[in-house]
């Protein structure tokens, strides 16, 4: 993978992980024209993109776009799956994720994004596994994640 | 807020830890503030000022001393906030740093989360980190070591690998999973930057593949997907270990969390899948080893149609069958017509695939009308690379190929592939089959290029008007009636366009030159002198006094440019030694030696970093290999064999127009799709010779199975589907017919037609980039809608949800469409043990282990058949059979002799000598027997090494070796290319008594040294060839430092162990100089530098510095 993008429909960057080295301005145009390209596509339009030289992948979760470029070789079908995994695991640590989880404590997300990728591949897929360290890690912290009110409809069990 | 008061609080964790209120403490700290605070702005310029606003802030407080780490933690988060929202935050970099290094294990997880965002591998700031990260894995807090390693995977400087290696290689022992797995990925980022390194380590891997924990062992696939890909060869004998893997992830005989969406491990099947592939690749015994668990793995994979996605898939499909193709041909045509244009180029991109000879006019219009409208330069140029590949392959006529080509240069302009106009220059000059035929395209080509010059040359790119140039120079003369001077007046007011670069205005001149004869010429080239003479272009001035001169003197202009009938291939001397004179003579007036612009860079770096290592920066691979392509000509680069194919198709020349009808009455009102695929087909059977014929008279040809189509109602839907059936019966034609002939279709030229197909392209153009670029959507600055936000992320679909499935909707929701949603219901519940408990037992490489390690692992011969026993390597030699070296050889450095493979009665090994101009294999085969073996014969082949037989001519390729008796081959190998390691394949046959024949295969594997020969020069020799050389490596070794003299001592051991000649040593510098074998020298610069030897390596060839490196450290490492 070369990197991973979360972007809200305002096209606000919300968590950004670099795997191939870039400098800073590259990384900045980069992420600015693919965030608009993908926000000027209908929803109904395919998940994947070849978009310049890159391969990108995205699917949109309520009002959060996630957003990966992969290697050429790479299969699209399992990076949506990677990304799903991802949402799931960020689901199960917040409990119900939603986007202000994300925004006020984007430091945890990107916690766990290394500990499910690390260095562009698939770290550990197992949920658990995932989580114990994670939890593991916090049990340093004083405080756990920070919670918000919950929006009031159920939740996972209405993944699409 | 005041400073005192914002301090204060922050300084009260408690304030903030133990607030277990529900209500939203997180926005009451300041990070929450921040992002409230641009939420509420209006402006992008509002939100700069305050984000510029708290940047100073936080400057502010990281730099004061008193700020505690705790608070630094949360500055760090809000600058990398800051920094995400595109504003820059440099000044906190250090401070990141500082945070990992001082922090508590709490603090310093932000710090090195911080590090890993903010900084990339090359910056130099990450050399602070070393020390942190060293410290951190000696730890005795597992959460330490383990963000240590996090860290260490994502960001670490190249160059300070060695100081961090042994102690993440340790950690591969760890008692915990976690830290194991870890320590997998960032060895796996090793392998990615810098191979060599972790070179010694491959038996670990080893380990980790055979590791209990599931998760462990996944890891270690990423780092041999890498390997594998790279050698395939060299992992034949861990197919057995990935099979089983799968075999049991398949199975479901992982833990249960493992199951996505009750699919067992589907990322871990995909990279053994991937594994698989690689190592099956033309390699029919290793890919038998799989078909079972592929069986398996796809009979639980339920295949999922999502159709825009299966666009994909049978883009790939077609590769290997394009009949398959015509099943979804109405798909193929709605999907050309969709509104998304990802999928329409696509769609595009399967129609490339499936182009012949006889659909190619259709198909490449279809590109160029995307390609006319397309706004994306990546698409433009891939676009323009595939149209010229086709019209270079399946052009039907000369004047469709020069027509398309011309579009082609229109439209792509100057971005276009240099290799483009290259090769079809050469296509032009060169020719193919008949002479005829070549003197038409170039008529063409010159008509049409006269035309377009007296039309609007003003509007023809660069690129275009240098091939017209260059066309009209060479071949004006073969359009009789056309006199040069009218050429030249043509080619004349070029020079005078504004936008024409001084490339093109040479390119002009040099046409104009080459046509320069004759009296009105002259005045022509006169006209020019002065109307150009004042260019400031000295270029310019220079060619056009080259013409003007040239055109007065007939007899010297067929001297210098005579007329090419025959193309001679022109040497070009890439190594420039025709400077080499100039060069020394130059360096003797004191000029300063040459360096590559990639070493003055590095100086000029050394000077300014901070610099660790003074001489221990070793040079990225690519670097020295990418200068070395770039000396080669881009007509060597963009040269490629042509295919050979054995299509059917046998088109007559011209016989290539769209011939709608026929072909049309295949589609019926029901079930077009099944009739259409078969039909071509029985048309090809019936009529083998000439498919195309039954396809184009498909209506009237009585014996051809005619499917009759009703007479549709006139009504306008009906019309457009028809419309839409015309065009995939153009499109799709020949597909059937080809199908006849064999499945395997994609890239194949017909060895009958017409020759526009010498070339292939090479992946350039299929895996170019592409992509529109959409229409930019609102992107304000609006307040964050909280509705939105708060809206979950699983349970809202942006969709709406009543949607019906359509080509577009291709998004596939995991629950309903998962790769490979092998339901674990469905599986037989398997009574095994887990994965953690079968894997050792099942993995050979464990218990090859050991061996590996040792020098002489190629020895292990893997053999298939149940006849032959795999030789152990602990087995004592059954003979002595070094009384049997030939004598000639006796005495010579030689390898021991080991056995290759044996069987019931002959037993094979084999020692490699070295003689001082070649490496001989030397081949014992034994027959221990009482009878003799017949028709004994030796075959051996190597990617790595020319191999052939010295004794013996073709006479002997038959012979037998008698009972109790040896027989001695030699062969002789010479290697292709530098590699650390070499293997040779070979397979020993002949016939037993009784008539059975006998076939055995054995590997033998070489390394680098048995192919180097030190190299005698002369200091002086070795000056000047250290600056002919290039591709240089540089590397601290270890020193045999207990020696009195460590530096003789150790190059005293390279020339022992290596075969390396010691030149010179001087006070602590020493030079060494080695050859490979019938290639070119490798120089070595060594130098003593702080307890370590610093070696430069240089050589014309770029791998070899690199290999020979590592042996180097080989045989210093041993003792």
């Amino acid at each position: 993978m070369r990197f991973m993008l979360l972007f809200s429909r305002q096209g606000k960057l919300r968590l950004q992980k670099w795997y191939v080295p870039l400098g800073d301005q590259e990384k900045r145009r980069l992420g600015r024209e693919l965030v608009q390209t993908i926000l000027g596509r209908k929803a109904k339009m395919c998940s994947f993109l070849e978009w310049r030289d890159l391969k990108v992948v995205y699917k949109r979760y309520a009002s959060l776009y996630f957003c990966c470029a992969i290697e050429e070789q790479d299969n699209e079908l399992i990076t949506l799956e990677v990304i799903h995994r991802y949402v799931e695991l960020l689901d199960k640590y917040f409990g119900s994720v939603c986007e202000l989880d994300i925004i006020f404590n984007f430091e945890k997300a990107y916690f766990i994004l290394d500990e499910f990728l690390l260095g562009g591949e698939a770290q550990e897929t197992s949920k658990k596994s995932v989580l114990k360290a994670i939890e593991q890690a916090d049990q340093l912290q004083e405080v756990r994640a920070v919670y918000l009110p919950r929006p009031l409809i159920p939740l996972i069990s209405q993944a699409f | 807020m005041s400073d005192v008061v914002e301090r204060t609080l922050t300084a009260l964790p408690s304030l903030l830890s133990s607030d277990p209120s529900p209500g939203r403490p997180s926005s009451t700290s300041k990070l929450g503030t921040l992002i409230r605070g641009i939420t509420e702005l209006t402006s992008k310029h509002d939100e700069e000022k305050l984000i510029q606003r708290e940047l100073v802030s936080i400057k502010e407080q990281v730099s004061s001393p008193n700020t505690t780490m705790r608070q630094m933690k949360e500055l760090m988060v809000r600058a990398v906030y800051c920094e995400m929202l595109g504003y820059e935050a440099s000044f906190s970099y250090i401070h990141a740093i500082k945070l990992a290094q001082q922090g508590t294990a709490l603090d310093k997880r932000v710090g090195y989360l911080a590090v890993s965002l903010f900084l990339n591998e090359s910056h130099e700031l990450l050399l602070l980190l070393v020390n942190t990260v060293l410290k951190d894995l000696q730890s005795t807090n597992l959460i330490e070591v383990c963000m240590a390693l996090t860290v260490v995977g994502q960001v670490f400087p190249k160059d300070m690998i060695p100081a961090i290696l042994p102690m993440v290689e340790e950690k591969l022992n760890h008692p915990k999973e976690i830290i194991r797995r870890k320590a997998v990925l960032a060895l796996y980022k090793f392998y990615l930057i810098a191979p060599n390194q972790v070179q010694h380590i491959h038996s670990k891997f080893r380990k980790a593949l055979c590791d209990k924990d599931p998760g462990v062992m996944s890891a270690s696939l990423h780092i041999y997907l890498e390997m594998v890909t790279e050698k395939p060869e060299s992992y034949k004998d861990l197919v057995v270990s990935f099979v089983t893997i799968l075999k049991q992830v398949v199975g479901g005989k992982l833990p249960i969390d493992f199951n996505y969406h009750s699919v067992p491990a589907p990322w871990l099947q995909i990279q053994l899948l991937r594994i698989l592939s690689l190592l099956g690749k033309n390699d029919r015994s290793t890919s038998e080893m799989m078909y079972e668990v592929l069986d398996e793995s796809l009979r639980r994979a339920e295949m999922n149609h999502n159709i825009t996605y299966g666009l994909k898939a049978l883009t790939y499909v077609v590769q290997q069958d394009a009949n398959l193709a015509l099943q979804h041909q109405m798909t193929i045509i709605e999907c050309l017509d969709h509104a998304d244009l990802i999928i329409k180029r696509e769609t595009l991109e399967l129609l490339f695939r499936i182009t012949n000879g006889q659909n190619v006019k259709v198909i490449v219009e279809k590109l160029l009308e995307f390609l006319r409208h397309s706004k994306d330069d990546y698409v433009t140029i891939d676009l323009g690379g595939k149209v010229t590949e086709l019209a270079e392959k399946y052009a039907p006529d000369n004047s469709w190929f020069i027509r398309t080509m011309n579009t082609v240069f229109l439209l792509v302009g100057d971005q276009m592939q240099p290799d483009i106009p290259n090769s079809f220059l050469r296509l032009l000059s060169e020719g193919f089959e008949s002479a005829e035929e070549d003197q038409q395209l170039r008529l063409l080509a010159v008509d049409s290029y006269v035309s377009l010059l007296q039309e609007q040359p003003a509007r023809l790119p660069q690129r275009f008007l240098q091939v017209i140039s260059w066309v009209l120079g060479e071949y004006s003369s073969v359009k009789e009636g056309l006199e040069p001077a009218t050429v030249l007046r043509l080619l004349a007011p070029l020079l005078d366009l504004r936008h024409c670069s001084s490339e093109t205005k040479s390119w002009v001149l040099a046409a104009m030159t080459k046509l320069s004869a004759g009296p009105a010429c002259l005045s022509v080239a006169q006209e020019l002198a002065e109307r150009h003479g004042g260019s400031l272009d000295t270029t310019l001035r220079q060619r056009l006094h080259e013409l003007q001169h040239l055109a007065s003197d007939g007899e010297l202009l067929r001297r210098v440019l005579p007329c090419s009938d025959g193309l001679e291939p022109l040497e070009v001397d890439s190594t420039l030694s025709f400077l080499d004179g100039f060069v020394s003579e130059a360096l003797a007036a004191g000029a300063a030696p040459y360096k590559p612009p990639h070493q003055r860079q590095e100086e000029l770096a050394q000077e300014k970093a901070l610099s660790v290592e003074p001489y221990g920066l070793s040079l990225p691979l690519s670097l020295s290999s990418s200068s070395i392509a770039g000396r080669l000509s881009p007509t060597v680069l963009s040269m490629s064999s042509g295919l050979s194919g054995n299509s059917t198709e046998l088109s007559p020349k011209g016989g290539s127009a769209l011939r709608l009808e026929g072909v049309t009455r295949v589609w019926g009102k029901e079930g077009y799709l099944a009739k259409a695929a078969l039909k071509p087909e029985e048309a090809a059977k019936t009529e083998v010779p000439c498919p195309l014929s039954v396809l184009q008279e498909g209506g009237s040809a009585p014996r051809t199975p005619v499917v009759s189509l009703p007479a549709p109602a006139p009504g306008p839907s009906l019309q457009a589907e028809r419309e839409k059936q015309q065009l995939a019966s153009c499109l799709f034609m020949g597909l059937g017919s080809q199908g006849a002939a064999g499945p395997c279709l994609m890239g194949k030229a017909e060895p009958t037609r017409h020759g526009f197909r010498k070339k292939v392209k090479g992946q350039g153009s299929s895996s170019g980039a592409r992509g529109p670029s959409g229409d930019s959507a609102s992107s304000s600055p609006s307040p964050l809608s909280a509705q939105s936000a708060m809206d979950n992320l699983l349970c809202s679909s942006p969709l709406d949800s009543g949607s019906t499935p359509s080509p577009a909707d291709s998004a596939p929701s995991p629950a309903d469409s998962a790769p490979s949603p092998a339901d674990s219901a469905t599986s037989p519940a398997d009574p095994a043990p887990h994965l953690p408990h079968d894997l050792p037992a099942n993995n050979r490489p464990c218990d090859a282990q050991e061996d590996l390690t040792e020098d002489t692992d190629t020895s292990e011969t893997v053999v298939e058949g149940n006849s032959v026993a795999v030789v152990d390597p602990y087995d004592p030699e059954p003979l002595c059979l070094s009384p049997h070296l030939p004598e000639e050889l006796c005495g010579l450095p030689r390898s021991e002799i080991r056995p290759l493979c044996r069987d019931a009665s002959l037993v094979l090994s084999a020692c490699c000598v070295r003689t001082d101009h070649s490496s001989l294999l030397v081949v014992f085969v034994s027959n221990a027997s009482d009878s003799a073996a017949r028709r004994f014969a030796l075959q051996m082949t190597s990617g790595d090494l020319e191999v052939s037989r010295v004794r013996g001519g073709p006479e002997e390729e038959e012979e037998h070796v008698e009972g109790h008796s040896v027989a001695v081959y030699q062969y002789s190998l010479v290697p292709t290319r530098p590699s650390v390691h070499m293997e040779l394949a070979g397979r020993a046959s002949y016939q037993r008594p009784d008539g059975e024949p006998q076939s055995t295969p054995f590997s033998y594997g070489l390394s680098l040294p048995d192919f180097i020969r030190p190299l005698s020069v002369s200091t002086e020799e070795y000056g000047r060839l250290w600056l002919a050389s290039s591709n240089d490596i540089k590397q601290n070794l270890a020193l045999l430092s207990q020696e009195p003299d460590p530096l003789r001592a150790t190059l005293h051991r390279l020339r022992d162990r290596l075969q390396l000649n010691v030149v010179d040593i001087i006070a602590s510098e020493g030079i060494v100089a080695c050859q490979l074998l019938q290639g070119p020298p490798c120089l070595m610069h060594c130098r003593l530098n702080a307890g370590c030897l610093a070696v430069w390596l240089r050589s014309s060839l770029p791998e070899l510095p690199d290999c020979l490196l590592y042996h180097c450290q080989r045989a210093l490492a041993q003792h």
